[in-house]
């Protein structure tokens, strides 16, 4: 199994933290990992994209030329990669800020309000976590239990009330995917 | 052991400290800038250490001359064009035979260039760099875990031989993050009587690069010459990947090596018979180990993000026994397996053609 997602967004959203926790959560879980973020000159507001491969099996490239998934939080990162999707690959976007309709047919495609619903739960902020939640429902990459405790691992200093926002988040997403 | 997730940067100053590092000075530059963050942090917590942001890339390499004289483990790191400036620094510290290792995060080069991973650099760095007859050790790691391990080693190999040690990566290795274990650093053994702290009643020590006399430069030119025969002769690493049946040979190495993995395990899945050789020292360069694998093997591919350095040490090593050809992509581009595969899939059983044709 190799399994190669493409997270992309705003500089700001959250996107490279995604990259990370997912990474973090599946070194947990036992797999080969690697985690590559565009570096450069990058600020907020700009954009920001990574990519995590997942793999039961040493992993040679970091990079993804087809990646089985991507995740798009913002209309420029679809624009930018949709095209690279694998066949029969996911593609899930933030349908609360994304109002175009991707131009792919042949992958599906899961639309989630993510800012919405982290609005609705008191932190917008969050609207990172919640596509997680929805991420790890469709893929089931790595086990909720382990992607939290990793998330926790990874905020580390943080306030408790910012992890607690944080797993109500996820669950707000992995329910909203049937 | 703990597995932490870690990127490429933070991992060698993490490792460099865990060596012993005690002295860390640099200025900043992409895609390296982690070093000298975490060593600031770092080296504040470690008794007797010492962290300078220096005024500039040449002020670093020389603060390292003195930190290593008086006997700290020193280390730099810089990128490409900061690499250059430090070269007169390097060879200081080859004529004086002070210990040191220098890290180079590889960019899109000449010049200022870019800030993408490339590998433009490996003449610079296994040729000496500076001026004056000297070599510097070069690894070249291609995993979380040999950033790990081969920074540990450099500051061995430094004291052993009393010489600069590289660490020759890129862009992509620097910032990439992966598992890695940190393994438990031997123990440094250092004679006291190379370092500069007062002679006491003793003869006065003297740490020299300016030797006017040519009989005694000679001599010392020739001294360090055997040194490097040595290290020739007992430091020389590689790795195969694939290599016992394989028709097609792939020579690379740090991130050009990942990507030629990705693309052996396609043609493997196509039942194409490649195979990788994965120099690890890039100098010494490991020439018989290579040029031995020629005896079997009649097709080379040397891949290298750069228009063409390492292909010259391939084909001195295979010495026309064996066809040699190249692909390289410099400037900052990083290729996909899928790339490399296809180049190497048009190669794979080419019967004709000159042997060791010029590229």
């Amino acid at each position: 199994m190799m399994v190669k997602t493409i997270f992309s967004g705003f500089g700001g959203q959250g996107v490279l933290m995604m990259g990370y926790t997912l990474a973090h959560g599946a070194m947990s879980a036992g797999y080969h990992v690697t985690f590559l973020p565009a570096y450069g000159a990058e600020v907020r507001g700009g954009t920001a994209n990574c990519t995590v491969a997942v793999s039961d099996d040493e992993i040679a490239s970091p990079i993804a030329s087809k990646p089985d998934n991507i995740v798009v939080l913002n209309t420029p990162s679809l624009y930018t990669f949709q095209n690279r999707v694998a066949p029969e690959g996911a593609l899930f976007l933030n349908s609360s800020i994304i109002a175009v309709e991707p131009s792919r047919h042949d992958v599906r495609i899961f639309k989630i309000p993510s800012s919405e619903i982290a609005e609705k739960l008191g932190n917008p902020r969050t609207a990172n976590t919640v596509m997680m939640g929805a991420f790890l429902k469709t893929t089931g990459l790595v086990p909720p239990d382990i992607f939290l405790s990793s998330m926790e691992t990874v905020m580390g200093s943080k306030k408790k009330s910012v992890i607690e926002i944080n797993h109500k988040a996820f669950a707000a997403g992995y329910k909203f995917l049937k | 052991m703990n597995k932490v997730l870690m990127q490429g940067n933070k991992i060698i100053a993490e490792a460099a400290i865990r060596a012993g590092c005690l002295f860390y000075a640099g200025y900043p530059i992409t895609p390296q800038n982690e070093i000298p963050e975490y060593m600031s942090e770092r080296l504040r917590q470690v008794k007797g250490g010492v962290f300078v942001q220096s005024e500039s890339e040449i002020a670093a390499i020389h603060m390292v001359i003195g930190a290593s004289a008086a006997g700290a483990r020193s280390m730099t790191s810089s990128s490409s064009p900061g690499i250059s400036l430090k070269q007169e620094g390097i060879s200081s510290l080859a004529a004086c035979e002070l210990p040191a290792v220098i890290v180079n995060m590889m960019r899109g080069g000449p010049g200022l260039g870019n800030i993408c991973p490339a590998q433009g650099d490996y003449f610079q760095a296994t040729r000496g760099g500076g001026h004056g007859d000297y070599r510097v050790i070069v690894l070249g790691p291609d995993s979380a875990q040999e950033l790990a391990d081969l920074t540990m080693d450099a500051f061995e190999l430094a004291d052993r031989y009393r010489t600069p040690v590289m660490i020759l990566a890129d862009g992509m290795m620097g910032q990439m993050m992966e598992p890695v274990v940190f393994k438990k650093p031997k123990p440094r053994d250092y004679p006291e009587s190379f370092i500069m702290k007062g002679a006491g009643a003793g003869k006065s020590k003297i740490i020299r690069g300016l030797i006017l006399d040519p009989l005694e430069m000679e001599e010392h030119n020739w001294r360090l010459h055997r040194k490097y025969e040595l290290i020739a002769q007992k430091e020389t690493r590689h790795e195969l990947y694939k290599a016992d049946d394989a028709e097609i040979i792939i020579v690379a190495y740090g991130t050009g090596a990942r990507i030629a993995e990705g693309a052996i395990k396609r043609l493997r899945e196509a039942g194409l018979r490649a195979g990788l050789f994965r120099p690890i020292s890039l100098w010494p360069f490991p020439t018989n180990e290579l040029r031995d694998l020629a005896k079997k093997v009649e097709n080379f591919l040397v891949f290298e993000m750069s228009t063409g350095q390492m292909v010259e040490d391939v084909r001195l090593a295979i010495q026309g026994r064996a066809r040699i050809g190249f692909h390289g992509r410099p400037g900052g581009v990083v290729p996909t397996p899928i790339e490399l595969a296809n180049v190497i899939g048009r190669l794979y059983d080419r019967k004709e053609g000159i042997i060791d044709r010029i590229v």
